[in-house]
Protein backbone atom coordinates (compact mmCIF):
# COMPACT_ATOMS: atom_id res chain seq x y z
CA UNK A 1 0.00 0.00 0.00
CA UNK A 2 1.29 3.43 -0.72
CA UNK A 3 2.28 6.36 1.74
CA UNK A 4 -1.58 8.13 2.68
CA UNK A 5 -2.77 10.53 -0.41
CA UNK A 6 -1.90 13.80 -0.01
CA UNK A 7 -4.50 16.02 2.11
CA UNK A 8 -7.17 17.27 0.54
CA UNK A 9 -6.56 21.13 -0.26
CA UNK A 10 -10.16 22.26 1.13
CA UNK A 11 -9.29 20.91 4.38
CA UNK A 12 -6.31 23.06 4.54
CA UNK A 13 -8.54 25.70 3.63
CA UNK A 14 -11.27 25.22 6.19
CA UNK A 15 -8.88 24.62 8.73
CA UNK A 16 -7.34 28.15 8.10
CA UNK A 17 -10.53 29.84 6.97
CA UNK A 18 -11.41 28.93 11.09
CA UNK A 19 -8.32 29.38 12.71
CA UNK A 20 -6.12 32.07 10.59
CA UNK A 21 -3.20 31.58 12.83
CA UNK A 22 -2.59 28.28 11.59
CA UNK A 23 0.43 28.47 9.59
CA UNK A 24 0.67 25.25 7.49
CA UNK A 25 4.03 24.05 5.71
CA UNK A 26 4.25 21.25 2.97
CA UNK A 27 7.58 18.59 2.59
CA UNK A 28 7.56 16.23 0.57
CA UNK A 29 3.85 15.43 0.57
CA UNK A 30 3.51 15.77 4.42
CA UNK A 31 1.74 18.56 5.42
CA UNK A 32 1.96 20.22 8.47
CA UNK A 33 0.04 22.44 10.42
CA UNK A 34 1.70 24.71 13.68
CA UNK A 35 -1.10 25.56 16.05
CA UNK A 36 -0.65 27.99 19.23
CA UNK A 37 -1.13 26.09 22.18
CA UNK A 38 -4.66 27.84 23.40
CA UNK A 39 -6.13 27.16 20.22
CA UNK A 40 -5.19 23.51 20.12
CA UNK A 41 -8.02 21.75 21.34
CA UNK A 42 -10.23 23.67 19.05
CA UNK A 43 -7.64 23.23 16.20
CA UNK A 44 -8.45 18.93 17.24
CA UNK A 45 -11.68 19.28 17.21
CA UNK A 46 -12.48 21.09 14.72
CA UNK A 47 -10.42 18.38 12.32
CA UNK A 48 -11.84 15.33 14.31
CA UNK A 49 -15.62 16.45 13.52
CA UNK A 50 -16.06 18.72 11.23
CA UNK A 51 -13.20 16.99 8.97
CA UNK A 52 -13.43 13.65 9.30
CA UNK A 53 -10.21 13.21 10.93
CA UNK A 54 -11.63 10.13 12.92
CA UNK A 55 -7.85 8.51 13.78
CA UNK A 56 -5.41 9.89 16.28
CA UNK A 57 -2.02 8.10 14.57
CA UNK A 58 0.27 9.45 17.50
CA UNK A 59 1.12 12.02 19.98
CA UNK A 60 4.72 12.98 20.59
CA UNK A 61 7.15 15.15 21.53
CA UNK A 62 10.02 16.56 20.28
CA UNK A 63 12.91 18.68 22.65
CA UNK A 64 14.64 21.25 20.74
CA UNK A 65 17.31 22.08 23.11
CA UNK A 66 20.19 23.28 21.97
CA UNK A 67 18.80 22.75 18.31
CA UNK A 68 20.08 25.09 15.69
CA UNK A 69 17.78 27.91 15.00
CA UNK A 70 15.24 26.97 17.47
CA UNK A 71 13.05 29.26 19.57
CA UNK A 72 11.32 27.04 21.57
CA UNK A 73 11.53 24.01 23.82
CA UNK A 74 9.32 21.30 23.18
CA UNK A 75 6.94 20.68 19.99
CA UNK A 76 4.21 18.60 20.44
CA UNK A 77 3.37 16.53 17.31
CA UNK A 78 -0.14 14.74 16.82
CA UNK A 79 -0.71 13.16 13.65
CA UNK A 80 -4.39 12.63 12.68
CA UNK A 81 -5.58 10.98 9.88
CA UNK A 82 -8.56 10.29 7.64
CA UNK A 83 -9.84 6.52 7.69
CA UNK A 84 -12.54 7.98 4.88
CA UNK A 85 -10.64 10.41 2.70
CA UNK A 86 -7.16 9.04 3.29
CA UNK A 87 -6.02 12.02 4.30
CA UNK A 88 -3.14 12.96 6.43
CA UNK A 89 -2.00 15.73 8.54
CA UNK A 90 0.65 16.93 11.38
CA UNK A 91 -0.30 19.06 13.97
CA UNK A 92 2.06 20.73 16.00
CA UNK A 93 2.56 23.43 19.04
CA UNK A 94 5.38 24.89 20.61
CA UNK A 95 5.44 24.52 24.37
CA UNK A 96 8.50 26.49 26.68
CA UNK A 97 9.06 25.71 30.07
CA UNK A 98 7.12 26.57 33.00
CA UNK A 99 4.20 26.48 30.69
CA UNK A 100 4.04 22.61 29.48
CA UNK A 101 -0.13 22.25 30.07
CA UNK A 102 -2.20 21.21 26.92
CA UNK A 103 -5.95 20.06 27.35
CA UNK A 104 -6.04 15.85 26.67
CA UNK A 105 -7.79 15.23 23.19
CA UNK A 106 -9.27 11.90 25.22
CA UNK A 107 -12.67 13.73 24.94
CA UNK A 108 -12.00 13.50 21.15
CA UNK A 109 -9.61 10.27 20.98
CA UNK A 110 -10.28 7.69 23.49
CA UNK A 111 -7.12 5.98 22.25
CA UNK A 112 -4.79 9.31 23.43
CA UNK A 113 -4.77 7.65 26.54
CA UNK A 114 -1.89 5.76 26.46
CA UNK A 115 -0.07 8.14 23.98
CA UNK A 116 -0.27 11.02 26.54
CA UNK A 117 0.93 9.10 29.12
CA UNK A 118 4.61 8.38 27.47
CA UNK A 119 4.94 12.18 26.47
CA UNK A 120 4.22 12.10 29.94
CA UNK A 121 6.97 10.20 30.84
CA UNK A 122 9.64 10.44 28.40
CA UNK A 123 8.77 14.74 28.40
CA UNK A 124 7.18 15.45 31.04
CA UNK A 125 4.59 17.16 29.65
CA UNK A 126 1.14 17.57 31.78
CA UNK A 127 -1.74 16.61 29.72
CA UNK A 128 -5.12 18.59 31.63
CA UNK A 129 -7.77 17.08 32.29
CA UNK A 130 -6.59 13.47 31.69
CA UNK A 131 -8.40 10.56 33.83
CA UNK A 132 -5.12 8.27 34.45
CA UNK A 133 -2.10 10.70 34.55
CA UNK A 134 0.80 8.14 35.62
CA UNK A 135 3.86 7.53 33.93
CA UNK A 136 3.35 4.28 31.60
CA UNK A 137 6.92 2.89 30.92
CA UNK A 138 9.11 3.94 33.62
CA UNK A 139 8.90 2.97 37.12
CA UNK A 140 6.18 4.97 39.11
CA UNK A 141 9.25 6.26 41.71
CA UNK A 142 11.39 7.65 38.24
CA UNK A 143 11.33 11.70 38.89
CA UNK A 144 12.94 13.02 35.71
CA UNK A 145 11.89 12.54 32.22
CA UNK A 146 14.66 10.86 30.18
CA UNK A 147 13.81 12.29 26.80
CA UNK A 148 14.77 15.44 27.70
CA UNK A 149 17.98 16.67 26.08
CA UNK A 150 19.40 17.72 29.34
CA UNK A 151 19.10 14.49 31.13
CA UNK A 152 22.40 12.20 30.66
CA UNK A 153 21.96 9.23 28.81
CA UNK A 154 23.19 6.82 31.34
CA UNK A 155 21.22 8.51 33.73
CA UNK A 156 21.76 9.91 37.14
CA UNK A 157 22.23 7.19 39.17
CA UNK A 158 18.66 5.52 39.02
CA UNK A 159 20.17 2.17 37.45
CA UNK A 160 22.73 0.96 40.24
CA UNK A 161 20.48 2.26 43.02
CA UNK A 162 19.25 -1.17 44.11
CA UNK A 163 19.93 -3.33 46.64
CA UNK A 164 23.20 -6.08 45.99
CA UNK A 165 22.05 -9.49 47.21
CA UNK A 166 24.45 -12.02 48.62
CA UNK A 167 24.54 -15.76 49.00
CA UNK A 168 23.65 -15.50 52.54
CA UNK A 169 20.73 -13.64 52.24
CA UNK A 170 19.15 -14.88 49.24
CA UNK B 1 42.67 -53.77 62.09
CA UNK B 2 41.17 -53.67 58.80
CA UNK B 3 37.57 -53.06 57.92
CA UNK B 4 36.50 -55.66 55.24
CA UNK B 5 34.56 -53.65 52.54
CA UNK B 6 32.12 -55.87 50.95
CA UNK B 7 31.45 -56.04 46.96
CA UNK B 8 29.91 -53.24 45.24
CA UNK B 9 30.41 -50.54 48.05
CA UNK B 10 31.98 -47.39 47.49
CA UNK B 11 33.99 -45.06 50.26
CA UNK B 12 33.44 -41.40 49.42
CA UNK B 13 32.55 -38.37 51.22
CA UNK B 14 29.16 -37.14 51.80
CA UNK B 15 30.03 -33.72 49.79
CA UNK B 16 31.29 -35.81 46.80
CA UNK B 17 28.13 -37.51 46.74
CA UNK B 18 25.47 -34.34 47.07
CA UNK B 19 27.81 -32.98 44.34
CA UNK B 20 27.59 -35.23 42.05
CA UNK B 21 23.18 -35.54 42.09
CA UNK B 22 23.27 -32.09 42.47
CA UNK B 23 25.35 -31.51 39.11
CA UNK B 24 23.40 -33.73 37.01
CA UNK B 25 20.22 -32.80 37.34
CA UNK B 26 20.62 -28.67 37.05
CA UNK B 27 17.06 -27.50 36.81
CA UNK B 28 17.43 -24.46 35.12
CA UNK B 29 15.03 -21.33 35.24
CA UNK B 30 14.26 -19.61 32.09
CA UNK B 31 14.75 -15.80 32.38
CA UNK B 32 15.04 -15.09 29.00
CA UNK B 33 14.58 -11.18 27.56
CA UNK B 34 16.40 -10.64 24.62
CA UNK B 35 17.37 -12.63 21.58
CA UNK B 36 19.78 -14.61 24.04
CA UNK B 37 16.36 -16.29 24.68
CA UNK B 38 16.14 -17.41 21.39
CA UNK B 39 19.67 -19.59 21.70
CA UNK B 40 18.68 -20.31 25.18
CA UNK B 41 15.47 -22.31 23.35
CA UNK B 42 17.18 -23.86 20.71
CA UNK B 43 19.86 -25.25 23.61
CA UNK B 44 17.32 -26.82 24.79
CA UNK B 45 15.47 -28.27 21.44
CA UNK B 46 16.22 -31.54 20.02
CA UNK B 47 19.37 -30.12 17.90
CA UNK B 48 21.84 -29.47 20.92
CA UNK B 49 19.50 -31.11 22.89
CA UNK B 50 20.78 -29.91 26.86
CA UNK B 51 18.96 -33.16 27.90
CA UNK B 52 22.49 -34.49 27.38
CA UNK B 53 24.14 -32.67 30.51
CA UNK B 54 20.72 -33.30 32.55
CA UNK B 55 19.89 -29.83 32.89
CA UNK B 56 16.89 -30.01 30.27
CA UNK B 57 13.63 -29.77 32.52
CA UNK B 58 13.59 -26.19 32.13
CA UNK B 59 10.88 -24.54 35.11
CA UNK B 60 8.81 -21.54 34.68
CA UNK B 61 8.44 -21.73 38.70
CA UNK B 62 11.72 -20.53 41.07
CA UNK B 63 10.52 -22.99 43.64
CA UNK B 64 11.42 -26.05 41.19
CA UNK B 65 14.67 -24.76 40.05
CA UNK B 66 18.25 -24.00 40.93
CA UNK B 67 19.92 -22.88 37.75
CA UNK B 68 19.14 -19.19 36.69
CA UNK B 69 19.71 -18.28 33.27
CA UNK B 70 19.59 -14.86 32.99
CA UNK B 71 19.70 -14.71 29.23
CA UNK B 72 19.21 -11.10 27.67
CA UNK B 73 19.25 -6.88 28.79
CA UNK B 74 17.73 -6.77 32.33
CA UNK B 75 16.66 -3.35 32.78
CA UNK B 76 16.18 -1.40 36.02
CA UNK B 77 12.09 -1.79 36.33
CA UNK B 78 12.75 -5.43 35.73
CA UNK B 79 15.80 -5.98 38.48
CA UNK B 80 13.44 -5.93 41.28
CA UNK B 81 11.82 -8.42 39.95
CA UNK B 82 14.94 -10.85 38.50
CA UNK B 83 16.18 -10.59 42.48
CA UNK B 84 12.89 -11.44 43.77
CA UNK B 85 12.93 -14.72 41.76
CA UNK B 86 16.39 -15.45 42.45
CA UNK B 87 15.44 -15.12 46.58
CA UNK B 88 12.54 -17.75 45.52
CA UNK B 89 15.09 -20.19 44.39
CA UNK B 90 16.12 -22.46 47.28
CA UNK B 91 19.51 -23.66 47.70
CA UNK B 92 22.05 -24.79 46.38
CA UNK B 93 21.22 -22.74 43.93
CA UNK B 94 23.75 -21.06 40.81
CA UNK B 95 23.53 -18.44 38.16
CA UNK B 96 24.37 -17.87 34.90
CA UNK B 97 25.10 -14.53 33.16
CA UNK B 98 24.19 -15.53 29.27
CA UNK B 99 25.44 -12.98 26.66
CA UNK B 100 27.04 -9.24 26.85
CA UNK B 101 23.81 -7.69 27.74
CA UNK B 102 23.12 -9.74 31.07
CA UNK B 103 27.02 -9.38 32.28
CA UNK B 104 27.98 -6.18 31.07
CA UNK B 105 24.79 -4.19 29.71
CA UNK B 106 26.32 -4.65 26.06
CA UNK B 107 25.71 -1.90 23.71
CA UNK B 108 23.05 -0.95 25.94
CA UNK B 109 24.88 2.20 27.87
CA UNK B 110 21.77 3.96 28.48
CA UNK B 111 19.93 4.92 31.97
CA UNK B 112 17.72 2.33 32.06
CA UNK B 113 19.59 -0.63 31.43
CA UNK B 114 21.66 -2.71 34.36
CA UNK B 115 25.14 -2.54 33.69
CA UNK B 116 25.53 -6.34 34.07
CA UNK B 117 23.18 -8.33 36.82
CA UNK B 118 26.93 -9.16 38.82
CA UNK B 119 26.41 -5.47 40.69
CA UNK B 120 22.91 -7.04 42.19
CA UNK B 121 22.90 -10.83 42.13
CA UNK B 122 25.40 -13.07 42.48
CA UNK B 123 26.71 -14.93 39.08
CA UNK B 124 28.43 -18.12 38.73
CA UNK B 125 29.03 -18.07 34.91
CA UNK B 126 29.50 -15.87 32.26
CA UNK B 127 28.84 -16.63 28.89
CA UNK B 128 30.42 -14.43 26.58
CA UNK B 129 28.57 -13.45 22.98
CA UNK B 130 26.05 -11.68 21.48
CA UNK B 131 23.85 -13.52 21.09
CA UNK B 132 26.39 -16.63 22.29
CA UNK B 133 25.87 -20.12 20.42
CA UNK B 134 24.07 -23.01 22.46
CA UNK B 135 27.60 -24.69 22.03
CA UNK B 136 28.84 -22.12 24.58
CA UNK B 137 25.98 -21.96 26.72
CA UNK B 138 26.60 -25.92 26.95
CA UNK B 139 30.02 -24.87 27.86
CA UNK B 140 28.88 -23.01 30.48
CA UNK B 141 26.93 -25.49 31.84
CA UNK B 142 29.93 -27.98 31.81
CA UNK B 143 32.08 -25.91 33.32
CA UNK B 144 29.00 -25.07 36.35
CA UNK B 145 29.12 -28.90 36.70
CA UNK B 146 32.86 -28.95 37.31
CA UNK B 147 32.89 -26.35 39.46
CA UNK B 148 29.77 -27.73 41.56
CA UNK B 149 31.84 -30.72 41.77
CA UNK B 150 34.79 -29.19 42.56
CA UNK B 151 33.76 -27.23 45.42
CA UNK B 152 30.29 -28.58 46.05
CA UNK B 153 29.29 -29.11 50.01
CA UNK B 154 26.00 -30.49 51.49
CA UNK B 155 25.70 -27.56 53.82
CA UNK B 156 26.58 -25.26 50.99
CA UNK B 157 29.44 -24.17 53.22
CA UNK B 158 31.08 -23.22 49.41
CA UNK B 159 28.46 -19.63 49.24
CA UNK B 160 29.46 -18.77 52.63
CA UNK B 161 33.16 -17.88 51.86
CA UNK B 162 34.70 -14.25 52.65
CA UNK B 163 35.37 -14.18 48.53
CA UNK B 164 31.33 -14.52 48.00
CA UNK B 165 30.53 -12.25 50.40
CA UNK B 166 32.71 -9.33 48.73
CA UNK B 167 31.45 -5.89 47.88
CA UNK B 168 29.73 -5.75 44.13
CA UNK B 169 30.36 -3.12 41.92
CA UNK B 170 27.13 -1.29 41.82
CA UNK B 171 28.06 -0.20 45.98
CA UNK B 172 31.73 1.33 44.47
CA UNK B 173 30.47 2.80 41.82
CA UNK B 174 27.48 5.15 43.14
CA UNK B 175 29.77 7.63 45.32
CA UNK B 176 31.64 8.09 42.29
CA UNK B 177 27.89 9.31 40.82
CA UNK B 178 27.58 11.30 43.27
CA UNK B 179 31.14 13.31 43.14
CA UNK B 180 29.77 13.91 39.16
CA UNK B 181 28.48 17.11 38.43
CA UNK B 182 24.80 18.12 38.15
CA UNK B 183 21.57 17.41 40.60
CA UNK B 184 22.18 14.18 41.94
CA UNK B 185 18.26 12.87 43.27
CA UNK B 186 18.96 8.92 43.38
CA UNK B 187 15.87 7.71 43.71
CA UNK B 188 13.82 4.43 45.26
Amino acid sequence: MSAPDTIASNSIAALQARFPEAKESEFRNQHRVVVPVAALYEVLAFLKNEQQFDLLVDITCVDYLNYRDATDRFGLVYVVSSTTTNEQLIVRTFLNEPNLTVPTVMPLWIGADWMEREVWDMFGIIFDGHPDHRRILLPEEFTAHPLRKDYPLQGRGERHNFPVLHRIEG
Amino acid sequence: MAIEIPENVVVGKLDHLASWCRKNSLWPMPFATACCGIELMATGASKHDLARFGAEVFRFSPRQCDLMIVAGRVVMKMLPVLQRIWQQMHEPKWCISMGACASTGGVFDTYSVVQGIDRFIPVDMYVPGCPPRPEQLIQAIIDLQDKIQREGTVMGREFNTVARQQTKRALIEIPELSQMDGARNPIF
